[in-house]
């Protein structure tokens, strides 16, 4: 690693880290309805908003009714998603005049987004109108988020609150999360964005000529757009001469703000945030990859206010990190060192200070080079953004195996917003009750007694993952429906297939893109999986909460295990790690690591 | 009729919440940023004699000897179609993939048989977007023997070139030094 790479990791941290406090204080002040400046300013819209559509803000909900009204919400905007890409063709905002999207794809991109996946099986700057971007996706990269931190803050009241039944009003929270939270920081990040190049307008694409024209071969076509062959069977090409360049516009900078904010990460253009549209300077760059990790971190933070008891939540955001920073630190190596299938080729990857950044650039941007661009992959993969700013496909096999197996850890270091910390709680209820067992005590997590209820929903929440993510990638790996939409070769090939579906599985959205994601069996399989794991996860985390605030405290005693030690971090971050270990390593085995060593044998590493 | 009438407040919700997130507030920014940076909101494009002869952010295939070239791009159905942006997703490993690499060495050796410096690894890449506006410095004074060769200009006065447009780190920490290839060609035709 050189010495400028470790100082841009440690400065991405720092600032992160810096961060938490304010953040997580301002959310824990919108969430238990405090006063704080900005609420005040724009409570009238609030209170329309409620007014409008008969939200009554002070009646809560229990467990189930705010389930439903969550299940509601978000089965309304899938449709609504759905309607607008099927149509758009007839919509306005549309200067390129695309047609609609075909039903599976729209399925698949309507379930992507209202889980907050953002999978794109969908090339935006080539089949989505400026309509669809906005009113489709930005919107729901705002719901879908503020629908988990929802979620996030009902469980958290289910651990705060005593003998009682009630966990809010999810509509008062959604809203509140949206106006106060979401929002304004996707302003001021989208404006700061467009300062550095990324493009905001509505003007139709922009042709300019080149000052060297492209040559190219392309298969003659007869009428009826088959190839022509010659006798031998060859099909005959023809030469082409490009001359111009058509270059993309579009609203982008609203909608990268959120996509980055949000965890949601599906990007305006196909390559995401490696277009030099979405993300063209390194500011931007940082500014956005600070935005990933932003509002998961600082949760974590919100959580220990609202328990009134902040060390709880250092403690979870401790753990957090500590599985974190040897992902960062295997992915940059592995990219530092490059391809050694390349040395032997006369190809220099030895970075040369304020020169070259060296490394394995196949599929990486100049201006973020290799520790930016690995940096990116694993905090995009630890929670589950899945935006992009290099091709994970191309990675080195350690480098994209850290960024398979932060999912595989099911989106909990950091996860997505609200529901990344709820999936960690999870964990900790079975690290509490795994200690109980060791100790020989009723497991107790902040004074709440954890039983069989509790613990049958939590084993089902961890559980039904890997379940469905190994069922479908075994599914794919025997049938030609699977294995025809692979790209590359061998070991390679499987890890493509266990990436997309392990991507889709967490809601992370990131891919291992040379797969063809866009056959009917990728986008419906995939679309069912993602709904699937967000709301069946979402339905367990809600009954336990719904068990748990039912329950009187229990006053420590000697005998209480405390949840904010070294200790119990310790003992968090090993069960983590050996759950994620023990249900995904054989698959890791066949895919990154055959690889590993394969690569190594041939060419030595 | 309880559910129904959650039903009927998502709906109402649903088209409040796409005026406010997907109406308001994109045309919102968009106002702000055509105020405050109608150059940067609207790509960042650059005028020569009239005409729009591209974008400080989108690269432009480049191959002609008495040019800089840029990386390679695995955009289809030509390289740096900014209509379709992709990266090669190859793996490390994948025969196509090295057999490019090795297409790409011998091409730019071809041209310049003298130097016998290793190639720069960004020079013989595919980058993400495939449409990669720029290359390291690295890869820039690489090619400097061929093009002062191709012109008929001394080196130096290339160098100077690469040097006047290099950019550095973002507070010289942040990102990687680079050069606008776009910029840099322009610059060399202006000589």
């Amino acid at each position: 690693m050189t010495d400028n790479g470790i100082l841009q990791i440690a400065l991405y941290l720092v600032i992160l880290i810096a961060c938490i406090k304010p953040l997580g204080w301002y959310m824990a002040q919108i969430y238990e309805n405090k006063p704080c400046g900005i609420n005040r300013l724009l409570q009238p819209i609030e209170r329309l908003i409620y007014k409008l559509s008969g939200i009554q803000p002070d009646i809560e909900m229990g467990w189930k009714k705010y389930l439903y009204t969550m299940l509601i919400f978000n089965l309304v905007g899938l449709l609504a998603v759905y309607a607008i890409q099927r149509l758009q063709y007839y919509l306005p905002l549309n200067p390129q005049h695309f047609s609609a999207v075909s039903p599976s794809i729209s399925f698949n991109t309507a379930a992507s987004f209202i889980t907050n996946t953002d999978w794109q099986a969908y090339s935006g700057e080539g089949t989505l109108s400026y309509l669809t971007q906005m009113m489709a996706l930005t919107v729901q990269n705002f719901l879908s988020a503020a629908t988990g931190i929802s979620l996030l803050v009902a469980f958290i009241r289910g651990l705060a609150r005593y003998e009682t039944h009630s966990l809010g009003n999810f509509w008062a929270d959604t809203v509140r999360g949206i106006l106060y939270i979401l929002l304004p920081l996707a302003f001021f990040l989208a404006i700061a964005l467009s300062a550095q190049g990324v493009i905001q307008n509505f003007k139709p694409y922009q042709k300019i000529s080149l000052l060297q024209a492209i040559h190219y071969q392309q298969p003659k076509l007869d009428t009826s757009g088959l190839p022509i062959k010659d006798i031998n069977g060859n099909s005959i090409t023809e030469k082409v001469i490009v001359t111009e360049q058509e270059i993309p516009m579009g609203p982008v900078a609203s909608q990268v703000a959120i996509k980055q904010l949000g965890t949601n990460g599906g990007g305006f253009f196909n390559t995401n945030s490696a277009h030099p549209f979405e993300n063209p300077t390194p500011l931007s760059n940082f500014l956005e990859m600070l935005a990933i990790l932003l509002i998961p971190a600082a949760l974590c933070y919100t959580f220990g206010l609202m328990i009134k008891d902040k060390r709880q939540g250092w403690a979870v955001f401790l753990a957090m990190l500590v599985l974190f920073i040897p992902l960062i630190t295997m992915a940059v190596y592995s990219e530092q060192k490059g391809n050694p299938a390349l040395t032997s080729m006369g190809i220099d990857q030895t970075a040369k200070p304020g020169l070259f950044p060296g490394g394995n650039m196949e599929g990486k941007e100049t201006r973020f080079g290799i520790v930016n661009s690995a940096l990116w992959a694993t905090a995009t993969t630890a929670t589950s953004n899945g935006s992009v700013n290099a091709m994970h496909d191309s990675f080195m096999p350690l480098g994209g195996m850290a960024t398979i197996w932060l999912m595989h850890l099911g989106e909990v270091v950091f996860g997505g917003v609200g529901t990344g910390l709820y999936g960690m709680l999870m964990l900790v209820l079975i690290t509490v009750f795994v200690a109980g067992l060791m100790i020989g005590r009723t497991p107790e997590y902040l004074g709440k007694k954890i039983e069989p209820f509790e613990m049958k929903m939590v084993t089902v929440a961890v559980l039904i993952m890997p379940l469905i993510v190994l069922l479908l990638t075994a599914i794919a790996c025997v049938t030609p429906m699977g294995v025809s939409s692979i790209l590359n070769p061998r070991s390679h090939g499987f890890s493509e297939i266990l990436y997309a579906f392990t991507s889709m599985g967490n809601n992370n959205g990131s891919a291992f893109a040379g797969l063809d994601a866009t056959t009917p069996f990728y986008a419906i399989a995939g679309g069912i999986e993602m709904l699937l794991l967000r709301f069946w996860i979402a339905i367990t985390v809600l009954a336990v909460a719904g068990s748990l605030v039912h329950k009187k405290c229990v006053p420590t005693s000697s005998g209480t295990l405390s949840t904010h030690t070294l200790l119990f971090i310790i003992l968090l971050v090993g069960l983590t790690c050996i759950l994620g270990a023990l249900t995904f390593f054989p698959t890791l085995a066949l895919g990154p690591i055959a690889e590993y060593f394969r690569l190594g044998v041939m060419h030595g590493h | 009729m309880e559910v129904l009438k959650q039903f009927k407040t998502a709906v109402i919700l649903l088209l409040l919440m796409t005026l406010l997130t997907g109406f308001l507030y994109p045309v919102l920014v968009t106002t702000i940023a055509e105020l405050l940076f109608p150059f940067e909101a609207n790509g960042s494009l650059i005028k020569h004699k009239n005409q729009w002869i591209g974008s400080q952010l989108i690269g432009q295939s480049f191959t002609d000897e008495n040019y800089f070239w840029s990386r390679p791009s695995e955009t289809k159905p030509f390289p740096y179609n900014a209509e379709n942006s992709s990266g090669s997703n190859y793996s490390a490993m994948n025969p196509d993939f090295l057999s490019a690499i090795k297409v790409r060495v011998a091409a730019l050796q071809k041209t310049d048989p003298q130097n016998q410096k290793r190639v720069p690894v960004d020079l013989v890449t595919a980058s993400a977007s495939g449409l990669d506006p720029e290359i390291s410095p690295y890869a820039a004074i690489y090619q400097v023997p061929r093009i002062a060769k191709v012109r008929k200009i001394p080196e130096q006065k290339v160098l100077n070139l690469i040097n006047q447009l290099t950019e550095n780190r973002y507070l010289n920490v942040l990102g990687e030094p680079r050069v606008n290839v776009l910029r840099l060609n322009l610059a060399l035709d202006n000589l």
